[in-house]
């Protein structure tokens, strides 16, 4: 059973703003009944510019509804330029979170908020997913640039949580590598912020490389049950600690080299010398 | 608020003859069977009695009965064991709708080199034999298919299906896990070499399972390290649960007959009554050939899940075929065989009763459910309003 909150479960049982505007500004529609959950969100605009109503309809668990009934009370009341910067995380902040495995459902709400934007927008019609770019995952339709998309706004660093907010590598599977491939490359330009290159202070410097071993180099090494801490930095030298099972790996020296010091070089400053302590 | 526990393919309640069974030998007859002294070697005779009431059930002799942790270790022992003991890797055949504890050790065993063969099953859950009889080739060491199917209750008819396998030359495993306590199960009649049974699926607690294993059957041991259940299941035994295990059976073959006088029309009323109340749903499988507490409705146009926690709110347990509910994204592998479409896959609930549910609890669902399922196609995007 899954552990939902209060919130998730008073919004499964009273689901506000249910049904659909008939003569709504804009409406969107996403997902199908194949892959087990679909929205359709109508919003009219008032005189004022701003949502005046929101309406939903929805095929699917729980969760699913809960997350679009949030999606209606959070755009009501805001302007078009507001609404747009509602992401699926305020969906789940505002229900008080959602098990990581249904994080797709706020994702959802999102991509019906987007579509319903768009239709009001461009007048295209609505329910109409115009496929742009590589689709990664073909069980459950989804592309490369949604995927991106999340993982970007959600900071999300292993496939699980890909699937966990796309579904994207629930189905077959054949698209593991795929999604792999594109955290890799999101990984590996993150650090790249426009610091490098740049004269940093010392403190600048310390602070920057603080965050690339939070941000890239811990969840690799923690992904593979290991962990590593920064012990000192003097000059160009970097002294790290591996951890874990990173401590005992025969490849410990690879790892040092290979990932810390690379990444290390990329992101802050190609001198550096990565040491263990 | 009343629990309507309509969920027995998932786990049973303990009989309380069960539980009073057991409990002395928590208490006081806590000795090892395996003891040279008296205090532990009586307990030796209970559960040589439990072994003997097993095989009543069965129609085995008590000493084809091996326990187990569970029905999904008895599957495990008995695939592996008799591939392991084979010396090669031989051809499989099985069906694409078996448990996983069964499938994914067929799935395994192909990784590994064994050639396997996943039969299909037609819109009513069935097989189609002729297919199946083809499939038989020189280099086919084992059949393995369920009794009965945990999800719809079909029944596949293992009586006229084993003869034919053994007389082609194959062993023939059954997982019968869902059959054991609901109908007749008598391995005189029917020539299978290994089954497959679970404790908490008839009334004895979880953690005990049986593989009958039939006499002169090749297969090699599951766990090593010890002369217990003929040194091919090692570990000291489970006094308690395979004590319970021997009450359940026997009491499962004192209410043989329930089955079909208390729970089969328990479960026809309630599936009547859903189909006339509540429009567009249909059952999934074979109404004429399965078990007699199962019955498997989808209700098109809404998610299982939502249905589940809709009826959670009045006390119902039951259990779909939903990809939320499975914890995937993919509905249930057994429902999708069938050739239920996607809509109708997701929002499949599974009712199964046992001789502990009464007429009330029938009555319990029908005045919430038909609420349940209104509200939720009102929020639905499918259907006409």
């Amino acid at each position: 059973m899954w552990e939902y909150t209060d919130k998730v479960m008073d919004h499964f049982r009273n689901p506000r703003n249910t049904g659909v505007i008939e003569d709504a500004d804009g409406t969107g529609e996403v997902g199908s009944m194949a892959c087990g959950d679909a929205l359709k969100l109508t919003f009219k605009l008032g005189g004022d510019g701003r949502i005046a109503d929101a309406k939903f309809q929805t095929f699917g668990c729980a969760s699913a509804i809960a997350a679009a009934s949030a999606m209606t009370e959070l755009i009501k009341g805001k302007t078009i330029a507001e609404a747009e910067k509602i992401t699926n995380q305020d969906v789940a902040n505002f229900l008080g979170g959602l098990p990581g495995e249904k994080m797709h459902c706020s994702v959802l709400g999102e991509q019906a908020l987007e579509a319903a934007i768009e239709n009001y927008r461009t007048g295209k019609p609505a329910g109409v997913k115009e496929i742009e770019g590589r689709v990664v995952c073909h069980c459950f339709g989804v592309t490369e640039k949604e995927i991106e998309h999340v993982v970007r706004e959600n900071h999300l660093t292993t496939v699980e949580e890909v699937t966990n907010y796309t579904k994207a590598g629930g189905g077959c599977g054949n698209c593991l590598d795929d999604i792999q491939e594109i955290l890799d490359r999101i990984a590996g330009e993150k650090p790249k912020a426009e610091t490098k290159g740049k004269t940093m202070t010392n403190l600048e410097r310390i602070k920057l490389i603080e965050q690339v071993i939070a941000t890239t180099i811990r969840p690799a090494l923690q992904a593979d049950g290991g962990d590593i801490n920064l012990v000192d930095v003097d000059g160009n030298r970097v002294i790290v600690a591996l951890k874990g099972a990173c401590a005992s790996c025969p490849m410990a020296t690879y790892t040092m080299k290979g990932f810390v010091e690379a990444q290390l070089r990329q992101a802050v400053s190609d001198e550096l010398i990565v040491e263990a302590q | 608020m009343k629990t309507v526990y309509l969920d027995n393919n998932a786990t049973t309640q303990v009989a309380p003859e069960v539980i009073d069974a057991m409990l002395p030998f928590f208490r006081d007859a806590w000795g090892n069977p395996s003891s040279m002294h008296s205090f532990g070697g009586n307990v030796k005779k209970h559960v040589d009695k439990a072994r003997e009431q097993v095989a009543a059930l069965l129609g085995a002799d008590p000493s084809e009965i091996i326990f187990t942790s569970c029905g999904s270790e008895s599957n495990n022992m008995a695939l592996r064991g008799v591939v392991e003991a084979s010396g090669r890797y031989p051809h499989i055949i099985s069906s694409c709708v078996e448990h996983p504890a069964v499938l994914e050790v067929a799935r395994y065993l192909n990784k590994k080199g064994c050639r396997l063969t996943e039969l299909k099953v037609n819109g009513g859950g069935h097989l189609d034999l002729d297919e199946l009889k083809a499939s038989i080739s020189p280099s086919s060491l084992l059949l393995s298919l369920m009794w009965a199917n945990n999800e719809t209750g079909v029944i596949f008819p293992i009586d006229e299906i084993a003869p034919m396998a053994k007389e082609a030359g194959l062993l023939v495993h059954t997982d019968a896990v869902q059959v054991a306590g609901k109908i007749p199960i008598d391995v005189k009649k029917v020539p299978v070499d290994l089954l497959s049974i679970s404790g908490h699926k008839l009334h004895a607690p979880k953690g005990v399972g049986v593989l009958y294993i039939r006499k002169g059957t090749k297969i090699s041991p599951f766990i090593l390290g010890g002369h217990q259940e003929r040194s091919l299941r090692a570990g000291t035994e489970n006094v308690p649960y395979i004590v319970g295990m021997g009450k359940a059976c026997e009491l499962a073959m004192e209410h043989m007959d329930e089955e079909q006088t208390l729970v089969a029309p328990l479960r026809d009323r309630l599936e009547k009554e859903i189909l006339k109340i509540c429009p567009d749903t249909r059952v999934n499988g074979d109404p004429n050939a399965r078990l007699p507490n199962t019955t498997n409705i989808s209700f098109e146009f809404i998610e299982g899940e939502a249905i589940l926690l809709g009826m959670n709110e009045h006390g119902i347990c039951a259990s779909s075929g939903s990809a939320c509910t499975s914890g995937s994204l993919e509905p249930s592998h057994v429902i999708r065989a069938l050739g239920v479409p996607y809509t109708a896959a997701h929002g499949s609930i599974r009712f199964s009763f046992s001789r502990y549910n009464a007429g009330e609890d029938v009555d319990i669902v029908l005045k919430h459910l038909p609420g349940v399922i209104d509200r939720l196609r009102k929020l639905s995007p499918f259907i006409k309003h």
